[in-house]
């Protein structure tokens, strides 16, 4: 579950304050709104790459307002993927594996695992230059999976994706987290998107967040 | 006779645009006088000098002395200023700090500084308390230490600049990833940051292995011109030209040409080979 209580956020000279919402678990949570509006701010106060100033992030019952991004156990996937640029699939995938000392028969199988998921066996011995913007997005969302966490944040990704393509990760993403039970919270200002996947949605407007649907 | 009428939708339709020839011509004339020029210098070098004498001057064991301690010392600097740079040029990159900018200003002052007035500052700092308690353990005026210092204070300073442009190319998004994936920052740093910012660290430690070798004035002052003592590459150019001996000055200046050249073209392939994502130098 995601709760944000009267979470106070900002980032440079601008600030929102008062946001509140409730994304139950498993449910899938779209936070709309127009370009330079604050849902980024509020995700990466989420994630704990930006301080709360103020109200409580509850995640899966236990309030992380000041808990550190690597201890709150949220997967993360940015809008350009942000793929390790020296790293292959299979080492992106091990990551989050590797970080928390797992035995590396654990990590080979939940690698095959998240690439079975994905549909990107073909590509774990790829780096990602040259990878289309689909497939990085499938491995950035494998990589924020791998350490099974309760909580998924997407800061529009599909943003940067074609038509086709956009259609072919909503499916996936519906598909995964249908599978994998995960809470998500996912940023965008496409209304297409919204509707496809949103469980809960959420629209950031005049420095408020409303519940739309 | 009357004037064409310039506003008329054929008139604009039909505008013409002069030839480019007279611009590329110019840029082609200043740009080109200053790379020949370049070229001269270098060729009146090597038409100075004969292979023969070449090879006699390089057996002399002063001059062989100033070449060793040189690459010695220069090696020494490049892998000192790594040091430094790496994590000024982080911090610099993606932490913002009150008083940033004096620091920024700070550190590009052995860039503008002359260098006589570095070695200048170098001995005055090292007849002062704080100098002389270090000298107690470690003799740094007119001592091999010291040119490794001297040639450190402006060296590192191109180390800074070019690891600082480095990390500011990488995105500090990757690191953000990293960080919700577990990682400590010190674990985003070695695991992700780092492993980026190779090219970088390779032109950096070659710039400064390239400052040093050419670094005379801070030298001079704070070291001296000792034979086979405080005696590096330049410095042999300088007492062999003092002494008349001008083929031996001109063989050391050749095969610092030769090293500069090679440095610089290692910069160029390592600065264009094609560059990881996201990472440029």
């Amino acid at each position: 579950m995601i709760a944000l209580d009267d979470l106070t956020v900002q980032a440079g000279a601008f600030r929102l304050a008062g946001i509140s919402l409730t994304i139950e678990e498993g449910q899938y949570g779209v936070l709309m709104g127009r370009t330079a509006c604050g849902k980024t701010t509020i995700l990466e106060t989420v994630c704990g790459l930006k301080p709360a100033l103020a109200g409580r992030i509850v995640l899966q019952g236990r309030d992380v307002a000041k808990v550190k991004a690597a201890e709150r156990g949220i997967g993360y996937v940015p809008q350009d993927g942000a793929l390790f640029t020296t790293l292959t699939v299979r080492e992106h995938l091990a990551f989050a594996l590797k970080i928390r000392n797992a035995p590396r028969a654990v990590a080979v199988e939940r690698v095959a695992e998240l690439a079975g998921l994905l549909g990107i066996e073909s590509l774990l011995d790829r780096r990602p230059l040259g990878l289309s913007g689909g497939e990085r997005q499938r491995v950035a969302l494998g990589r924020a999976l791998a350490a099974y966490p309760k909580i998924l944040c997407l800061d529009e990704p599909l943003g940067c994706l074609d038509e086709a393509t956009q259609e072919e990760m909503c499916e996936l993403l519906q598909r995964i987290c249908r599978e994998v039970h995960i809470t998500t919270l996912h940023v965008t200002h496409s209304m297409r998107e919204a509707r496809t996947l949103a469980d809960r949605l959420f629209r950031v407007e005049n420095g408020q967040v409303a519940i739309v649907a | 006779m009357s004037e064409p009428d310039r506003t008329s939708p054929s008139a604009l339709r039909e505008h013409r645009v002069p030839s480019d020839a007279p611009f590329l011509v110019c840029l082609c004339i200043l740009g080109g006088l200053y790379v020949v020029l370049i070229a001269a210098m270098l060729w009146a070098d090597v038409s100075f000098t004969t292979v023969d004498s070449f090879f006699a001057s390089l057996r002399s064991e002063e001059i062989r002395y100033g070449i060793r301690l040189s690459l010695i010392s220069c090696s020494l600097t490049a892998l000192l200023s790594l040091w430094i740079a790496v994590p000024i040029g982080y911090l610099m990159s993606r932490y913002h700090f009150r008083g940033k900018v004096v620091v920024d200003a700070l550190l590009d002052i052995p860039i503008v500084l002359p260098p006589l007035v570095i070695g200048l500052s170098l001995l005055i700092l090292f007849r002062m308390p704080v100098g002389r308690f270090v000298e107690r353990f470690i003799p740094v005026t007119y001592a091999v230490p010291g040119i490794i210092l001297a040639q450190l204070m402006v060296a590192c300073a191109f180390a800074v600049r070019t690891m600082r442009t480095t990390f500011d190319q990488i995105s500090p998004r990757q690191e953000q990833v990293a960080l919700t994936l577990g990682c400590s920052k010190s674990q985003a740093f070695w695991l992700v940051v780092l492993p980026q910012s190779r090219r970088g660290i390779l032109a950096a430690g070659t710039l400064a292995w390239a400052r040093a070798l050419g670094e005379f004035g801070p030298i001079l002052i704070f070291c001296g011109a000792t034979r086979l003592r405080t005696e590096v590459m330049p410095t042999t150019v300088f007492l062999e030209l003092s002494v008349g001996n001008i083929e031996a000055a001109v063989a050391v200046s050749l095969l610092m040409v030769i090293a500069a050249a090679v440095v610089l073209l290692l910069v160029r392939v390592l600065g264009h080979a094609a560059p990881l994502e996201g990472t440029q130098i």
